[in-house]
């Protein structure tokens, strides 16, 4: 994710459950005053629910003048990364993970997607609910 | 350049700001010429109007406005002179003139430019105006109109409206209010005042701080609850401080952004006389509460539905002039707005003259769209016939005019009122006219709410749709709930009552324990009562409403999240998507029962009053419930003494109290020894006065009522209005706002 697209990073919070809410949105946390609605990375991403989720971290960011939080397993490193080595998504990825990854960075040793935040939110126009399957997430 | 482009775009903005109250006002202005009333001034303020907004066009360099606002201004200035007489046509031309003017001074708000709209037409119009009735004065109109230019400003320097007029056209328009402000003119003088002492400010900066003050509350909250009875006196004493100026603060600020109803209201004399003129009527109106107050987003959402209910008055309610006399009415049909205050509501009554609503081919229509069968209507009341005119698709209008009659209007007008926490109620006499209440709260950025618990979550319910509240025992749950179909229904003093589980609408696995007792919410949705049955009931609480993410925006069930004391986030539920939700689960056989249920409702019934019946020593006294606030029960040794006047700390604020046996003479039950004991539980009726609360002791609280009464007026004793019989026992009226007084 572009560094500036990020708001702050917290910790795990207490979640309020939004019944009858998308599966992917798993509820409300109380930041400083604002109500966040938290999205699932995992579940967005059709990944496997986490057993331990004491380790979670909420991602903040604004999309279209709103705050949203997304919830991931850990945050790795802010690098800098020169434009020449980003590349179009290629177009046989999954279409579930395809539509919100704008780019692919290139690293020595592997590669990163970047993620566009205004995209997650539109998640319902994909097929939802996201049933929580046990499948492998090809990008991963 | 960028600070040059910057200046510009301010200077624009407040062009468009001041022309548009300007032309409200201009409108205003004709209007009043029209019917005659104007004093000296009228056509000087309209023209010095029409010359501000065309000379500080000019300045910013919109030519288009300029020469549409000078032919105008030409019109104006004649007919100020009185060298023109003018008849219903120049009366219209004028209001089309302003409106040409506002769609392009819109435009330029919106894109910057004037809008490729033509006004030629227009323009030629108040020409052949202008040059027909003066034109032995003036001659050739296209010479006349150059002519005018000098002639304007020449005219004005011997009229008292000289500094403001001519002001804007050498200096910018931000300086119109300053120049208004000083200036000397009599009639001009009291809004000069106000705009000396008045700032504008910007709507969305109002809106921040009142964001902030609700995350104040919110904190406050906190703190209050964390500050338990064993710390600190010190620190206790600062949290009630903080605690009451916060109240305080959230007082001042919900003022700032309350507006007087007349805003709206202003825009009504034109809509209905453009209304009267392409219908071919004759209305009056009759505005009373101009300056009752209410929080901007309500006016706002208030305005359409006004104007609906209103262009349904006039294209069917009134009748044409020489119907109204062949029915010995006066020719002039009559409509009056009245606004008011009301248990710390707002009402709002829209009421004709017109030969109100047939209540026979409402019920023919609604049976004919298949809204109630033949049955239903053979046993229905006036009053639940009337109410059907809410219902989508049912409208009395024989034919459809592009004015109304389409059949989908009260609906929405309902829809769109209980939206925002209101209610409407209609009340119509066939021959006499039609009258139509909204009742609307004074503020929804900070509302009363109940608390519920329902799974491991809680949720706000807004105070506004809540009814009652009923503790069904475990051993009891049995007994009480029957069920028709899979529905289950509760009889609530003989009335089926249907239930709703809140655990099964939102599709929570967590099911509640038989033996436990069963709470119910009595709800009100669309003048439908459920009970929506929880698990628990908290407390009520002031909750600061904060709007859902756009990933829930299609969650019809809340209307939006708060933050509780404990800093937790609770959801809101929306009382109106509820019902619909729980409706359209459940449609089928049970739809039609559950309408008649509906409109059976109590409260659709206007003549009967809901009334608390107390017990004060042996007599029985009742208080409106329209009046009261709440209920509380407090240990008689909290009862503090303020000079002469016993008062308690109650939410916050210093409430005086009054002991209604002492006041009324009536020994009250209670023993001398009783009298002493400081534990002793008294019950106390809070009453919601217009600015604050009274405290009203009474011996004991016997029951909650809704009966027909006459009230027989009784002259003598202060504080009561009258007797009435009351579950055939003679029971006292109180007169709240006169034991207020007598408290005083």
């Amino acid at each position: 994710m572009a560094v500036l697209d990020v708001q702050e990073v917290v910790r795990q919070q207490e979640i309020t459950h939004v019944p009858l809410a998308p599966g992917v949105v798993r509820g409300l946390i109380n930041l400083r005053g604002n109500i966040v609605s938290t999205i699932d990375m995992r579940r967005l991403l059709k990944m496997p629910p986490l057993d331990d989720e004491s380790q979670s971290i909420n991602v903040i960011t604004r999309v279209a003048g709103a705050l949203v939080s997304l919830l991931v397993d850990h945050i790795g490193d802010v690098i800098e990364a020169p434009d020449d080595r980003f590349e179009p998504v290629p177009s046989t990825l999954g279409s579930e993970v395809k539509h919100i990854i704008t780019r692919v960075c290139k690293l020595p040793g592997n590669l990163l997607m970047i993620l566009n935040p205004e995209r997650i939110v539109e998640f319902d126009r994909v097929n939802l609910p996201v049933p929580i399957e046990l499948h492998k997430d090809r990008a991963a | 350049m960028a600070i040059k482009e910057e200046l510009q775009k301010q200077l624009i903005d407040e062009l468009v700001v001041e022309s548009l109250e300007g032309l409200d006002a201009f409108d205003h202005e004709i209007l009043v010429l029209e019917t005659g009333e104007q004093t000296a001034d009228t056509w000087n303020n309209a023209f010095r109007i029409i010359h501000t907004i065309k000379g500080s066009s000019g300045c910013v360099g919109f030519g288009k406005v300029e020469s549409v606002a000078h032919v105008g201004e030409s019109l104006l200035a004649v007919l100020r002179d009185g060298s023109l007489t003018p008849d219903s046509n120049t009366f219209s031309s004028l209001l089309r003139y302003s409106d040409a003017l506002r769609e392009m001074m819109r435009s330029i708000g919106q894109d910057g430019v004037e809008g490729s709209a033509d006004h030629s037409q227009l323009v030629s119009d108040i020409q052949a105006l202008h040059s027909g009735l003066t034109g032995a004065k003036h001659g050739n109109p296209a010479f006349g109109f150059f002519d005018e230019e000098p002639k304007a400003p020449e005219a004005l320097s011997d009229t008292p409206m000289d500094a403001p007029t001519a002001a804007p056209l050498a200096a910018t328009t931000a300086d119109k209010e300053d120049t208004n402000a000083s200036h000397p003119a009599g009639s001009q003088a009291p809004k000069g005042s106000i705009s000396d002492s008045a700032i504008r400010v910007d709507v969305s900066q109002i809106d921040r701080l009142m964001n902030l003050v609700g995350e104040l509350v919110l904190a406050r909250n906190q703190i209050v609850q964390s500050t338990g009875q064993d710390a600190d006196p010190a620190h206790v004493a600062a949290v009630q401080r903080v605690n009451l100026i916060t109240s305080e603060l959230q007082q001042s600020v919900m003022k700032t952004r309350m507006q007087p109803i007349g805003n709206v209201w202003s825009k009504f004399p034109r809509i209905i006389r453009d209304l009267c003129h392409e219908l071919g009527k004759d209305v009056a109106l009759v505005m009373e509460g101009n300056e009752t107050e209410l929080d901007r987003t309500i006016i706002e959402a208030i305005k359409d539905p006004m104007t609906h209910i209103i262009r349904n008055s006039i294209d069917h309610g009134i009748e044409h002039p020489e119907q109204r006399v062949a029915d010995g009415k006066p020719a002039q049909g009559r409509l009056s707005l009245r606004a008011f205050h009301e248990g710390g509501q707002v009402n709002i009554e829209i009421s004709d003259d017109g030969h109100g609503i047939d209540v026979g081919r409402v019920l023919q229509k609604a049976i004919q769209r298949g809204v109630v069968t033949q049955e239903q209507a053979a046993r229905m009341s006036q009053r639940e016939m009337l109410a059907l005119v809410f219902l989508p698709g049912v409208s009395t209008a024989d034919e459809v005019t592009n004015v109304s009659g389409r059949g989908v209007g009260m609906d929405v007008v309902r829809t769109n009122i209980e939206k925002i926490g209101g209610n409407v109620d209609l009340h119509s006499e066939q021959g006499k006219g039609t009258t139509i209440r909204i009742k609307i709260p004074l503020t929804l950025a900070i509302i009363p709410a109940l608390v519920v618990t329902c799974g491991d979550d809680r949720y706000a319910i807004p105070a506004a749709s809540l009814v009652e509240l009923v503790r069904i025992e475990g051993d009891q749950v049995d007994k009480s709930v029957e069920h028709i179909h899979d529905a289950p229904v509760y009889r609530l003093r003989g009335n089926l009552l249907p239930l709703v589980h809140l655990a099964k609408e939102l599709e929570l696995t967590a099911l509640r324990h038989e033996e436990e007792a069963m709470f119910l919410v009595v709800l009100q949705a669309e003048g439908r009562q459920f009970g929506l049955v929880v698990d628990g009931i908290n407390d009520t609480e002031e909750i600061v409403v904060k709007p859902l993410g756009k990933e829930m925006k299609g969650l019809s069930v809340y209307a939006g999240a708060t933050i509780m004391g404990d800093g937790k986030v609770a959801l809101i539920l929306d009382v109106l998507g509820l019902a619909r939700r729980a409706m359209l689960l459940d449609e089928g056989s049970r739809q039609s029962a559950k309408d008649r249920d509906g409109i059976k409702a109590p409260d659709a019934d206007n003549e009967t009053r809901s009334l608390l019946v107390a017990r004060v020593g042996a007599n029985r006294i009742a208080i409106p419930v329209s009046c009261i606030a709440r209920l509380e029960e407090i240990p008689a040794g909290k009862i503090e003494h303020a000079g002469k006047l016993e008062v308690i700390q109650y939410r916050g604020r210093i409430m005086t109290v009054v002991r209604l046996a002492s006041v009324l003479g009536i020994p009250d039950g209670a023993s001398p020894a009783e009298s002493a004991d400081s534990e002793r539980l008294l019950a106390l009726v809070v009453c919601a006065l217009e600015t604050s609360n009274l405290g009203v002791i009474v011996d004991a609280i016997e029951d909650i009522v809704e009966e027909r009464i006459q009230i027989e007026i009784r002259e003598g004793q202060r504080g009561i209005l009258g007797s009435a019989v009351v579950q055939q026992r003679v029971t006292d009226l109180l007169d709240i706002k006169e034991l207020a007084r007598m408290a005083a």
